[in-house]
């Protein structure tokens, strides 16, 4: 396999900058095309290559932002049909959760096309380097044609997220030597490692296949060359790029712990333990089920520890392709067939390798320590929460599916009226992200229950861009000049 | 425990009727995926005994991709279906139908040919049921009235625990006053649990009949499979090799109506209609998968998964116009996306041996490999064949089949008498 050209790739799919602690994310539309291109062509985007850059700029762009540059249908084809209908669509918005209150007629941007960003700025430096240069580029960026949707500063980054949990932990190891090599054999082991292409369209990912992307027929186009044998001699305009989720989502840390207070009936360790297990961590980020780093749940079937909705647990399974304890061929043929496990839940999740996705995101807003946020709210309270950034090669099957159903689901693993503790939905009724409980054991055997939690994690914004490979991008910003 | 049916009309739709059918079909629903239970055409609530139901216009999408074998496809006429599955067979239910439905049906059925105002509704319709030629219960005897029951057990007990789980006790202890509770709730006329009877002798000795009948059969032809198999193989191998695979998107208006009946509730359902690939070789090798499909879901999967699936209901495969095409009906949990994985990640197989049979499947290898593992290419076939279905009843609405089976598995272990401790604390473990 080739090696990936890092020098055309954005730095955010190797890492996420965090040597640089202050990040403003501009979120901008295109009022007039010409000069803005000409613009946004001439920044200088920071690749994976360049280590130890001193500033980061990343771009990406939305589906209605390349329609505003005069991206032509043929080429916008290429791209996922999910990136095309955009997150805010009706039927999506049934699977993500995104629902009742945090439905995205609701969003403060994002939901509605006419306040739909079409190109993200994203700015990393050293905390005291940040505002002159962000000033600065808003200012050219709004001389070139450019309007400022809105501008979302994150805090300086730490390792806490507002809840108060250590996070960030656990990221999927990027395959860049290509040792992983998949041709669509079961593997019955959960690893970190994961394929390429799961995660950089134009290369092969977790089937061994290479995730639809435009291709370019064109030989003159200063693109990759594909290595997709199945379109050789087509230039690859996904190669080096990738989709990037972009979710504003505010976190009520107050509502968090002031529930959790209640119902531990002012105990403040019992408050603490239910909240490390509604989240299957504690609160130094150590995991409640087995130890640090490669960890699995495979020793705790039964959610003893973590329990089996707990947002650790939905958020990434950790399992195999097959139930665990199933080597051997005679073992693996028979789980094959249904016959590896057990129990009437031993099975409803596997795979985990299909659905995973770097995460890039920051916090925003001022921190609130344990013993203010039992407080009540004062009357002018800052928003805080997460301005969450995945990276994935399909949306559908990665960002989409983990949020889907995995974290919005309450049906999840058999489970029901209930979502994720920590960003679940809580509508009512009989819909697919309902669930408003929280099951949990306690002392070994005694399965216990939380109720009616309230909704802590509600969308403010959000969209679907794509995360285009340096050369793919100088490509897109000519998308007129070509016409 | 009573044994499930079901129920598969199919009937041509007059020329030029099927935009007018649709639109009272619409009629049934609340709003575009989510029907009016009571509605006045088919008042589904009026059936305790009905679990699922369908109707859905048949109109062949893909009929073109047979130009890719180098024919001109059939002028096929629009196609009603009505689809039912039932805790009775599917007979006695059209029974029934036929007389506290007929006004509805009447009026839906005068959309269809010979049909009009003196036709005999049983009979008419009973000419126009198919036998599916493989069906799938997820959890065969559970009833619909068995599973409301069972739901409310869980709700019930888990309402007890949060209310009296906090006193220490042991595992057993604790299964014992969760049983007095449930006892009380019971007399007092909170709770209703109808006891378990076993399915009838008749149904056990037909299945005993069946599967040995059915083993004897492959036992005797296996000599004659073995001597054919060198040449079986080459064969396949030379038709999957040369087999078109017809790899198009589906359009975005298609997709778009299909997404917005989906995802109202935690169960869908999917309709899929394709044409066989011509020829005997393949029409052959079909008849034999869904032979050997049907008789696994029936004395292998019928308590909680089929292989390793279990988020399907019920699933069955219909062949049309004696076998030139086939469509495929189930009910399952989740979002299609999540169904699509389900298949691709564990039951690839099973797809590969029917699905490959029909026209522009991706390529497999030796029946089983492959295929549905061409991820995108199969994500495309499954929604280019999908047909929206327009109107979709669920007497489980909110519940999963995996929820159901815990449910059941609460309430057998609720009813057994003095528990080990191990098994009092496993029982237990399903409240987690």
């Amino acid at each position: 396999m080739t090696r990936p050209e890092q020098h055309d790739v954005q730095a955010l799919v190797g890492h996420g900058f965090s040597r640089l602690k202050a990040a403003t994310y501009l979120l901008l539309r295109i009022a007039d095309a010409d000069p803005a291109q000409r613009w946004l062509a001439t920044l200088p985007l920071t690749t994976v290559a360049e280590a130890d850059a001193r500033r980061g700029l990343q771009l990406a762009l939305t589906a209605s932002g390349l329609r505003a540059l005069g991206v032509g249908d043929q080429l916008l084809q290429g791209f996922a049909a999910e990136f095309l209908a955009g997150m805010a669509d009706p039927g999506r918005s049934r699977r993500l959760g995104d629902v009742d209150g945090n439905a995205p007629q609701g969003w403060s941007w994002g939901g509605n096309p006419d306040d739909e960003p079409h190109v993200l700025l994203a700015l990393f430096a050293r905390p005291g380097d940040l505002d002159d240069w962000q000033r600065e580029l808003t200012t050219t960026a709004t001389q070139r044609g450019l309007q400022v949707l809105t501008t979302l500063a994150s805090a300086e980054l730490d390792d806490r997220e507002p809840f108060g949990f250590v996070d960030g932990i656990s990221q999927p190891e990027l395959d860049w030597d290509g040792t992983v090599r998949r041709t669509g054999e079961l593997d019955p082991a959960y690893h970190q490692r994961i394929a390429l292409g799961e995660f950089l369209l134009g290369y092969p990912n977790e089937y061994g296949q290479y995730t639809d992307r435009p291709l370019v027929e064109d030989p003159g186009a200063d693109l990759p060359d594909t290595i997709d044998p199945d379109h050789a001699g087509a230039k690859d305009l996904g190669r080096n790029g990738t989709y990037l989720v972009f979710r504003h989502l505010a976190q009520d840390v107050r509502g968090f712990w002031r529930f959790l207070d209640r119902v531990a009936d002012g105990d403040a360790a019992r408050r603490q333990h239910l909240a490390e297990l509604m989240v299957g961590r504690r609160l130094d980020g150590r995991p409640l089920a087995g130890l640090p780093d490669d960890f699995t749940f495979a020793g705790d079937p039964d959610g003893r520890l973590a329990p089996l909705g707990s947002h650790i647990r939905r958020a990434n399974p950790r399992n195999g392709d097959l139930p665990p304890g199933n080597d051997g061929w005679l073992r693996r043929l028979l789980a094959t067939f249904g016959f590896g496990h057990r129990q009437i839940r031993g099975d409803l999740v596997a795979a985990s390798r299909f659905h995973r996705i770097l995460r890039r995101g920051r916090d925003y807003g001022p921190q609130l320590s344990l013993p203010d946020a039992l407080a009540p709210a004062s009357a002018a309270e800052p928003e805080r929460g997460l301005y969450f950034i995945g990276l994935n090669a399909s949306l559908a099957r990665q960002f989409e599916f983990v949020q889907g159903a995995w974290l919005a689901s309450g049906r999840f693993d058999g489970r029901e009226h209930e979502s994720d503790p920590l960003v679940g939905t809580r509508d009512r009724g009989d819909a697919l992200t309902a669930g408003a409980e929280f099951r949990f054991v306690d002392g070994g055997t005694r399965p216990q229950r939380l109720r009616d939690l309230p909704r802590f994690v509600q969308v403010r914004g959000g969209a679907y861009f794509f995360l285009p490979g340096i050369r793919a991008a100088r490509h897109l910003l000519r998308a007129r000049a070509q016409r | 425990m009573q044994p499930q049916g079901n129920f598969t009309i199919v009937a041509r739709i007059r020329a030029g009727a099927t935009d007018a059918l649709r639109q009272l079909l619409a009629s049934m629903n609340v709003r575009p995926g989510v029907v009016d239970p009571a509605n006045a055409i088919v008042p589904f609530t009026r059936f305790p005994e009905l679990h699922f139901a369908r109707l859905v216009i048949l109109v062949d999408r893909t009929a073109d991709d047979l130009r890719a074998h180098g024919r001109q496809p059939p002028a096929d006429p629009d196609l009603l279906a009505f689809l039912g599955d039932c805790d009775r067979s599917g007979a006695q239910l059209l029974d029934r139908l036929a007389v506290e439905a007929a006004p509805g049906l009447r009026r839906l059925f005068a959309f269809c040919e010979g049909f009009d105002a003196d036709t005999d509704l049983r009979a008419w319709m009973q000419a126009r049921s198919l036998r599916p030629a493989a069906a799938y219960v997820h959890y065969q005897g559970r009833t619909v009235v068995q599973a409301a029951q069972e739901a409310k057990l869980r709700r019930f007990l888990e309402d007890w625990l949060d209310a009296n789980g906090g006193r220490s006790r042991s595992t057993t202890e604790l299964h014992a006053a969760m049983q007095e509770a449930v006892a009380g709730a019971v007399a007092a006329g909170r709770l209703e649990l109808a006891p378990l009877t076993p399915m009838p002798w008749s149904w056990r000795l037909g299945q005993t009949v069946h599967f040995v009948g059915g083993l004897l059969v492959a036992l005797l032809s296996l000599p004659v499979l073995l001597l054919i198999a060198p040449l079986f193989l080459l064969f396949l191998r030379h038709r999957e090799k040369t087999d078109p695979v017809v790899d198009l998107p589906a359009a975005t208006d298609h997709v778009a109506a299909l997404q917005t009946i989906e995802d109202h509730a935690c169960t869908n359902q999917f309709t899929a209609l394709g044409t066989v690939k011509p020829g005997w070789f393949r029409g052959l090798v079909l008849r034999a998968s869904l032979l050997a499909v049907g008789f696994a879901a029936r004395h292998v999967y019928g308590r909680g998964r089929l292989a390793r699936v279990s988020t399907i209901h019920f699933a069955r495969w219909v062949y049309l116009d004696g076998g030139r095409r086939l469509f495929f009906a189930s009910n399952y949990d989740a979002s299609l996306d999540s169904y699509m994985e389900d298949f691709i990640n564990k039951v690839g197989f099973g797809l590969n041996l029917v699905f490959s049979n029909g026209i522009g499947y991706p390529r497999t290898r030796f029946l089983v490999l492959d295929g549905a593992l061409h991820e995108q290419q199969f994500k495309r076939f499954i929604r280019r064949h999908q047909l929206p279905t327009e109107v979709y009843y669920n007497a489980h609405v909110g519940r999963t089949a995996v929820g159901m089976d815990v449910a059941t598995a609460i309430r057998r272990g609720l009813e057994v008498r003095r528990p080990s401790p191990a098994r009092a604390a496993a029982w237990l473990a399903l409240f987690h």
